[in-house]
């Protein structure tokens, strides 16, 4: 049987899309709407904007994170800003330029009709925001400052300080808390979600574990939400938090619903360097860096002379000169692979020779160090923080590292995945941002999602599907929480040899080594050969102490790696097969002849939505044709 | 460098815990405080010990899940530092380095080095907010806020709510964290409407939950990793004056 992948976009101009389909989605009505319970999983911007909203409109809401407090969830960490067009600088900035530029950023690979939905509601996630409390950085004027991000040739970027992640994040925590007080969120921290329970093909339910107690649990609802953030972490080492995992979109897609695009992963062009081999995490320094800071290495290979010894004339600013338009504003695809491109030829400097400068000299001799220190203060303490160095008197070190994916579980317009009642939202989605996002719009995507579409288009559900909930007895509760002791089970049973890091590492430098900045078939390849190997020596040779009946956080971990080992198969798989080179997809193979990535529009304009069949058997694949109405794909070009 | 560390180790929070001394052996001075403890955990697997359990997610010092008493200190030696952005170069090798969890009566040990902050969640639930729904709202233009008022505002809401000013207080008292969200919101005139019932709620959640009473020492403001400073707490106690005199007064 042909599967039609039905993405149910509004007819109608792009425009028009989102204003005529509120115009004609169902409602439920106030009384009914205590009725439902919807479970969402996780608490970051997508989770708790959702979570707090559908409380606000009445519904009642199980919200689940697997940090102590949902104000700790990911998104946090989000320093530059969030994308909102509304013109209030005067430049020229728009719903359409804003919509456009996203297109473009994301390499023509991403849907129209959600990225003008996106676009639109981004200036009422502003208002919301200031209404919250949000304290955004303001103007002596007393109005709402802006900064210009990557990608884009206008300021549309709204931040508080070099947090504005947090400051996103705390005003949805709070709304979240206001609805905790009143009763309508029924909060659960330290628990994760670790199966979902589908039946009669549609999504009713989860198993969680209470990571204190260790206690499995079912709970049941009208629909179930993931709201559970990207992968990165396959990669091990990324600018993620340790706790970022793929479980509940992967436990989806091995209950049915597809994942799409897999293989469209971000690499951020400026982190912090690897210092060694003990490191546990890269740390993000925020793109809005670049608005101030050029980017160099030495022209001659193999200098190791002090950065401030390397005259004007030796040093080789890249970005602006192979971009001179956008020059160190490059979207971040373009600007990674740059940046490896000049390591590769022997230029990177520091410890590894795995790192450029980014120079802030020429901009505190223009501003002064105090407007730099306003701008960027708390990042520049960071930085000297974990390097010891000082980056106001010499550049900083920077190297692109993982750090966000595009691709997620498959969503219509609706954000319902292909199982009825399966609604995702965020990063853990693959819908906006195509094959690259741009900077300061995740944040946008996020609460985007949660406070403005999904609390509208779930009701469309509820309104034709009115089959209830199941009681935790049901055989299909029954079997999934039997499934998830046994695999707890298992992983305390097999005592081997090697701890549970030691899997990751592997698994993180095979991904970055084959499936990372650059891809090719025969690395590809080997990376399919090597994954089962290492999956089959995990479940052989893992060694996981303790017990599931108390708080053991080398089992968490166990079960996250264990996904994540069967996960990246389907990231290689899917990066095999897209023979072709768009946004952070880069197969060498695809190239233009001066290194930029070649699109096939022809053979590979679709979202690849893939369906598991298994483990030992390929996934099948589903085409998404990606038609483009109101924007015409070109070769992108930032010179 | 090498290490000698003395860690507590509690099974879980009915039953007595204790300090264990552990090596730690060939330390880089680059490597994070937790990356440390990560070296000392994988040894302690190999040689089929359970791993040291403690709180950490971000390690970028801005989720706030992070936190241990070093050497007696909430969050180490080095001020406006986070436990997981401390790095071993501040240490000496050969030193001996306690680690010990929060201690404070509304942080229940949930094992080793890791508490329950709850009560922190409570106490924002009890008012720590401004009452809108979504949808609705005015344009984030209308109401021009004063910059210093805005500055004001996100010095006080940079606060990641780890507790260290509980750990750091002999009172173990919660007013810096509470202060920073009554500031927070009071500064802006979005939170100016819920003022007085904001802080009276929150102020007396804080009393339920069994935080004590601020006695001017502060412990907090010093161990703070955001620099949260101390002119919030009089502040928030100024607020709560006239919101208990208004009560008085209508």
């Amino acid at each position: 049987m042909k599967i039609v992948l039905d993405s149910k976009i509004p007819s109608g101009t792009v425009a028009t899309k989102w204003t005529k389909y509120r115009q004609e989605m169902k409602l439920v009505n106030p009384a009914n709407k205590r009725k439902f319970e919807i479970i969402v999983v996780g608490s970051g911007l997508a989770g708790a904007s959702a979570a707090a909203t559908l409380g606000e409109l009445g519904y009642n809401v199980k919200c689940f994170c697997f940090q102590d407090s949902p104000r700790r969830a990911h998104s946090i960490a989000a320093q530059g800003g969030i994308n909102a067009a509304k013109n209030y600088r005067n430049d020229g900035d728009s719903i359409y330029r804003l919509f456009y530029d996203t297109i473009k950023g994301g390499d023509f690979r991403a849907r129209e009709a959600n990225v003008h939905r996106l676009a639109e509601v981004s200036v009422n996630i502003i208002d919301q925001c200031v209404a919250q409390g949000v304290p955004f950085a303001r103007e002596y004027g007393g109005l709402l400052d802006n900064r210009s991000f990557g990608g884009a040739q206008v300021s549309r970027t709204f931040y508080a300080r070099g947090q504005t992640g947090q400051q996103l994040l705390l005003g949805a925590y709070q709304a979240l808390s206001r609805q905790i007080h009143d009763g309508t969120v029924k909060m659960f921290s330290r628990t994760e979600m670790l199966d979902i329970v589908i039946i009669d093909g549609h999504a009713k339910g989860i198993i969680t574990r209470d990571l204190v107690t260790g206690k499995t649990e079912t709970h049941s609802a009208d629909a179930v939400v993931l709201a559970t953030g990207g992968y990165s972490p396959v990669f091990f080492l990324s600018t993620n938090a340790k706790g970022c995992n793929v479980t509940a979109t992967f436990r989806a897609f091995k209950k049915g619903a597809y994942f799409a695009n897999p293989c469209y992963t971000q690499i951020h062009p400026t982190c912090i360097p690897q210092s060694g081999d003990h490191q546990s995490k890269l740390t993000l320094m925020s793109e809005s860096l670049r608005n101030d800071g050029r980017v160099w290495v030495p022209k001659k290979p193999g200098d190791t002379r002090h950065p401030n010894d390397i005259p004007e004339n030796e040093r080789d600013y890249y970005l602006e000169r192979m971009y001179p338009s956008y020059g160190n504003l490059a979207p971040r695809d373009i600007a990674s692979r740059a940046a490896k491109k000049v390591c590769d030829e022997g230029r990177g400097i520091g410890p590894n020779g795995r790192g450029v400068y980014l120079d802030f000299s020429d901009s505190i001799k223009r501003l002064g160090r105090d407007k730099i220190e306003e701008r960027y203060g708390n990042l520049f303490e960071m930085y000297e923080r974990i390097t010891g160095e000082n980056a106001y008197e010499q550049p900083m070190r920077i190297y692109p590292a993982p750090h966000y994916t595009m691709g997620g579980s498959w969503v219509d317009y609706e954000l319902m995945s292909n199982i009825p009642g399966l609604f995702v939202i965020g990063e853990a989605n693959f819908s906006d941002h195509g094959a690259n996002r741009l900077g300061a719009s995740a944040l946008m995507q996020g609460l985007a999602d949660g406070y403005f579409i999904l609390p509208q288009t779930i009701a469309g559900y509820f309104a034709t599907h009115r089959n209830g909930r199941y009681s935790s007895d049901h055989p299909e509760f029954r079997k999934a929480h039997e499934d998830v002791r046994a695999r707890i089970n298992k992983l305390l049973s097999i005592n081997g040899k090697r701890t549970v890091t030691e899997f990751h590492r592997e698994l993180g430098k095979l991904m970055w080594d084959d499936v990372g900045m650059a891809r090719n078939r025969a690395g590809l390849q080997h990376a399919l050969q090597r994954l089962p190997e290492i999956r089959e020596e995990f479940w052989g040779n893992v060694n996981v102490l303790g017990s599931g009946d108390e708080f053991n956080s080398a089992l968490e971990y166990a079960g996250r790696v264990a996904d994540f080992l069967e996960f990246a198969e389907l990231l290689a798989f899917d990066a095999l097969h897209r023979e072709e080179s768009c946004g952070g997809h880069f197969r060498e193979e695809y190239q233009t002849e001066d290194g930029e990535a070649l699109r096939n529009d022809g053979q590979f304009a679709y979202v690849a939505a893939w369906e598991y069949k298994g483990m030992d058997q390929f996934p099948v694949l589903h085409k998404e044709p990606l038609i483009y109405e109101e924007v015409k794909m070109t070769q992108r070009s930032y010179k | 460098m090498n290490l000698t560390l003395r860690v507590w180790r509690q099974k879980n929070a009915d039953t007595p815990g204790k300090f264990v001394e552990y090596r730690a052996n060939n330390i880089s001075p680059d490597m994070s405080f937790l990356e440390m403890l990560d070296v000392v955990n994988e040894e302690l697997i190999k040689r089929g010990e359970e791993q040291i359990a403690f709180d950490h997610d971000c390690r970028e010092g801005i989720c706030g899940s992070c936190g241990l008493v070093i050497n007696g200190r909430a969050h180490g030696p080095l001020a406006a530092t986070t436990t997981c952005q401390l790095h071993m170069r501040t240490f000496k090798d050969g030193d001996t380095i306690a680690v010990e969890p929060w201690r404070a009566r509304p942080f229940p040990v949930i094992k080793d080095l890791v508490v329950d902050r709850n009560a922190f969640d409570r106490i924002i639930q009890s008012g720590g907010y401004i009452s809108v729904s979504t949808g609705g709202a005015p344009d984030g233009n209308a109401i021009p806020i004063p910059k210093d008022d805005a500055d004001k505002a996100m010095d006080a809401a940079q606060c990641i709510g780890c507790g260290a000013c509980v750990a750091a207080c002999k009172n173990a008292s919660a007013m810096l964290f509470v202060a920073a969200k009554v500031s927070h919101l009071s500064l802006l005139p979005q939170g100016k409407i819920e003022q007085d019932r904001r802080v009276l709620n929150m102020v007396t959640r804080m009393d339920e939950e069994g935080f004590g009473n601020c006695t001017n020492i502060g412990s907090c403001e010093a161990v703070c990793p955001k620099q949260i400073t101390l002119d919030n707490i009089a502040r928030m106690n100024r607020l709560y004056m006239e919101a208990l005199f208004k009560g008085i007064l209508s």
